[in-house]
């Protein structure tokens, strides 16, 4: 499956979103995420399945003033 | 001290964390500062290797407070869908609210942030909007549940200073019971202790104090500088007048003519 990953074109084999997230290196990070421009709770994770094309968008805390 | 939503803070002194040469220097600066809370944002990360793992481990060890912001929103939706993920990732119903209408000036768009800050505010968010010292959109934020204004005192960045120092005025005696945060535009401790004269709470910088040659030092002269400030404000000081005032007693004086 193909999705866009912050801005960038990536190949999964995972739909779910907690798995997509392990196998893009993501395990164990802190982390909040959002699909299509919606946000997705971490609880909600496991019961979120992407789709081919989906815009999955991972954000991490970074500086800021 | 300030109290934001019922939180007394420690330091009317907050602190960005961007823009500085090295972590090290980030930890020193706002030890320096004496800040109790700093800023932070949210941004896009590579993998778990990514720069946001390593810079988080950094603000939790400097013990303070974090108000995320929402930089770089310039829609109601980015900026209530960025505050939503901010609250999950840092664990706070607190979100410096950011909604940018004009990018050369980093100007707020006053009719989305309105807007934004009320669904915020109405989703148990604690929000702390970046604003102009327009007094009609003041009113209408803290119509929309903010308790806390942070209006500019120039552009992002700019190091002009108050720019309108009237207005900044206008709004403090129009708002005597809202925690009042100059945020932004400030370049140096003369303008963080304008701000303090004027009878504000606060006042955010990053810029200033991370651009400065050797910031920690800049922190340092930012912290006392906003301590001054206020300690005139609260000592109630003398109207400026047009014309001399003699301070030597008249009384007594010798004609030596």
């Amino acid at each position: 499956m193909r999705i866009v990953l912050n801005g960038e074109d990536r190949r999964l084999e995972a739909a779910r979103l907690d798995r997509a997230l392990e196998e893009l290196g993501y395990t164990g990070a802190h982390i909040a995420t959002a699909v299509n421009g919606e946000m997705v709770p971490r609880e909600a994770r496991a019961g979120t399945e992407l789709e081919e094309g989906d815009r999955l968008e991972v954000l991490a805390p970074l500086p800021g003033g | 001290m300030p109290t934001f939503y019922d939180v007394q803070m420690s330091s009317r002194l907050i602190v960005g964390t961007a823009q500085y040469p090295s972590p090290a220097v980030l930890e020193a600066a706002v030890e320096a500062a004496g800040a109790d809370m700093v800023t932070v944002s949210l941004r896009r990360e590579g993998a778990a290797t990514g720069g946001g793992q390593g810079f988080w481990e950094i603000i939790r060890g400097l013990g303070v407070r974090v108000l995320p912001n929402t930089a770089g929103c310039s829609t109601v939706k980015e900026a209530v869908t960025t505050a939503h993920m901010a609250r999950e990732l840092f664990d706070t119903p607190w979100i410096k609210l950011e909604v940018i209408g004009e990018e050369d000036t980093l100007h707020p768009d006053p009719f989305g942030l309105v807007e934004a800050a009320r669904v915020l505010s109405d989703d148990g968010f604690e929000v702390f909007p970046y604003c102009t010292e327009d007094l009609v959109v003041a009113d209408r934020l803290v119509d929309a549940g903010c308790r806390v204004l942070m209006p500019w005192g120039a552009p992002i960045g700019s190091g002009r200073g108050l720019n309108n120092v009237y207005g900044l005025r206008q709004l403090r005696a129009h708002f005597p019971d809202v925690a009042l945060v100059v945020d932004a535009g400030i370049g140096l401790p003369s303008h963080a202790a304008q701000a303090m004269e004027l009878g504000y709470d606060a006042v955010l910088m990053n810029t200033a104090i991370a651009k400065a040659g050797d910031p920690a030092l800049m922190a340092r002269a930012m912290r006392a500088a906003v301590g001054a400030g206020r300690e005139a404000f609260e000592a109630d000081p003398i109207e400026a007048g047009d014309m001399a005032s003699p301070s030597s007693p008249v009384m007594g004086r010798a004609f030596l003519t």
